[in-house]
């Protein structure tokens, strides 16, 4: 089971939410930071790393002995990644998507692929939680491709939590593409409610199960209330704006354990979280009742 | 001397249009970015503003844009399968990389799902019957306004669409473009979170950078790695820790280390509920007042003229 936590706007608290939910839930956890950019996963659950690989794309390497400069390659690649010289070819790496086209088209033979790592993917244990984290290096632009080397290492037989960059664009999209169930995290400001309309737009176009969960509730207005109500959407949870929870974030504290009043909140929406997985599973599978665990 | 004094000077020197670029990043998201962009808006009172934030863009929330100019984006290309004309052979599924063409319900025909497709044309190419079209993609819509503060280029990337980066970079040429043209000295930037595509888009370049964050571990965490960007492109920064009076003592740790690596420390913004209260209603935190106002009028008083200083600096 996959659970994304994601959200429009960003610090509205998936961060938060992703490592107290990781403590709440019934079964083991895996948690994914997926936010590659500004990974902050380890910065509350500490793991202890016990692997680091490198993770990145296949960029073409070319053999320039068999290189007749054809030109083949650079009208194929629609990245400008390859430039056709009088001399020889020249690779801009860092345009490279890795689709692997121009290595396929050489009549020659003459390209070969080689990873160029833009981060690295990190294995960690916090407790009885499994922490993968990927780490975008600094100067690099595309984050999807880490992104996917994250999700790749899901887990089968573990609650699969990730944390998602925040936006609607590609990077979102690769974090929680395929997941069960996406819990969007909000603020009721007028910047959570249109952020949150734009996720909103993506999960569905993605046709994604999804839920909210409205953060700091009563620090604004009741638009993002108005709007799910108007849009039938499922609110998971509202928990409250509480000053001594942002200061206890602020200083790298886990809630649950810092403060024992919020654990109730976390330990209910888990419980919502994983009645909705079983509800929606047995929604697709009506025949397998048995199937009510999560 | 203001930006917009000394960009004659600079004109003189460099004979062509160069105006200042100010970007407000923070690598964390949700630090107060938008709110301080707003009010910078009205303090510089004639800047150009650009919404480079083009997948969760706010600052139209603010300041109410007249849109005057709407444009569609076009970007890149996507594949798409005739099925009239396949015959199911399968060998574009065994090329794509990006898992974006499969078939469903026993067919053997592929479907392109177009938010995995990367456009990179591959499919096209090995297709024996040449029956995957390659259509120019739409990838959002960009919009010249006029708003209470000031001309604005802002953008709405697609739903879940490529090329954030290019739109960034879209939106920023025609700021400079409408600043030129109507003689305007500085461009305002609001900036996406992150450190990736569409921020390096919004910055390299840029006269200076104001990195806004919050005083928690992953305020500090991020405004570290913003920094290190930067660093990495040369462009100078300053930094901002907003809501400072939350956790005092990682206020401090962020600023000593921004002014380990070089970087301006511009000022402090209290925690103020009016911020929220400002947007709710639709204006921006120094036409509403309040403590956070007065924070923000020093803190754009000491950016203005850090940035001049360092536009002088850079060209001279």
């Amino acid at each position: 089971m996959i659970v994304a936590i994601a959200s429009g706007k960003g610090g509205t608290g998936k961060t938060t939410l992703a490592v107290n939910l990781a403590l709440s839930m019934r079964r083991p956890v895996q948690l994914l930071d997926c936010d590659v950019e500004a990974p902050n996963v380890h910065l509350f659950l500490h793991p202890e790393v016990v692997g680091s690989e490198p993770a990145g794309i296949l960029v073409p390497k070319v053999d320039g002995e068999r290189c007749t400069l054809c030109g083949d390659c650079g009208e194929l690649c629609q990245y400008n990644a390859i430039a056709i010289l009088s001399n020889g070819l020249l690779v801009f790496k860092e345009l490279c998507h890795g689709c692997g086209g121009c290595a396929r088209v050489c009549p020659e033979d003459a390209i070969r692929e080689e990873l160029r790592p833009i981060g690295v993917v990190e294995h960690g244990r916090a407790g009885d939680v499994e922490v993968v984290t990927g780490r975008l290096n600094v100067g690099e632009a595309l984050a999807p491709p880490l992104i996917r080397a994250v999700r790749a290492r899901a887990s089968r037989d573990r609650v699969v939590l990730i944390d998602a960059p925040p936006g609607t664009s590609c990077s979102m999209i690769a974090a929680i593409h395929g997941s069960d169930l996406v819990v969007l995290v909000t603020e009721p400001t007028p910047f959570g409610l249109n952020d949150l309309a734009l996720a909103v737009e993506a999960v569905r176009a993605l046709r994604l199960p999804f839920g909210v969960v409205i953060n700091r509730a009563g620090s604004g207005d009741r638009r993002v209330h108005d709007y799910c109500t108007a849009e039938g959407l499922d609110l998971l949870a509202e928990l409250p704006d509480d000053r001594r929870v942002a200061e206890s974030y602020a200083r790298g504290h886990v809630l649950v354990e810092d403060l024992h009043h919020t654990r109730p909140m976390f330990e209910a929406l888990a419980r919502r979280i994983e009645d909705r997985l079983a509800r929606d599973r047995r929604a697709a599978n009506p025949r397998d009742v048995a199937c009510v665990r999560v | 001397m203001s930006v917009s004094e000394a960009l004659p000077l600079a004109l003189a020197h460099v004979g062509e249009a160069l105006i200042p670029e100010l970007v407000v990043i923070s690598g964390k998201g949700g630090t107060g970015k938008t709110s301080v962009v707003a009010s910078f808006a009205v303090l510089a009172g004639g800047a150009v503003l650009a919404d480079c934030d083009v997948d969760a863009a706010d600052l139209h929330l603010v300041l109410a844009p007249q849109i005057e100019r709407r444009e569609v984006f076009i970007s890149g290309h996507e594949a798409v399968v005739r099925p009239d004309d396949c015959e199911g052979c399968g060998d574009c599924l065994d090329v794509c990389r990006f898992d974006a063409l499969a078939t469903r319900d026993g067919s053997s025909l592929p479907e392109v799902d177009p938010i995995a497709c990367e456009g990179c044309g591959v499919c096209v190419h090995v297709c024996p019957l040449k029956a995957i079209d390659f259509v120019p993609r739409v990838c959002g819509e960009w919009f010249v306004s006029s708003t209470r503060c000031g001309p604005m280029v802002h953008a709405r990337l697609g739903i879940a669409a490529e090329n954030s980066g290019k739109l960034v970079s879209t939106v920023r040429a025609e700021a400079r473009r409408v600043a030129a043209q109507s003689g305007r000295g500085l461009i305002l930037i609001d900036g996406p979170p992150g450190i990736g595509c569409p921020v390096i888009s919004a910055t390299t370049g840029a006269a200076g950078v104001l990195l806004v964050t919050e005083p928690s571990v992953s305020g500090e965490h991020d405004v570290g790695r913003a920094l290190a960007l930067t660093r990495h492109f040369d462009i100078p920064a300053a930094v901002c820790v907003n809501r400072w009076d939350l956790c005092p003592e990682v206020t401090e740790r962020i600023e000593d280390s921004a002014r380990e690596h070089g970087a301006e420390i511009a000022g402090r913004i209290r925690y103020d509920p009016s911020v929220t209260t400002a947007q709710i209603n639709g204006r921006t935190v120094v036409e509403l007042g309040g403590p956070a106002a007065d924070d923000i009028r020093r803190l754009w008083e000491h950016v203005n003229g850090w940035l001049t200083a360092s536009f002088h600096q850079a060209d001279p």
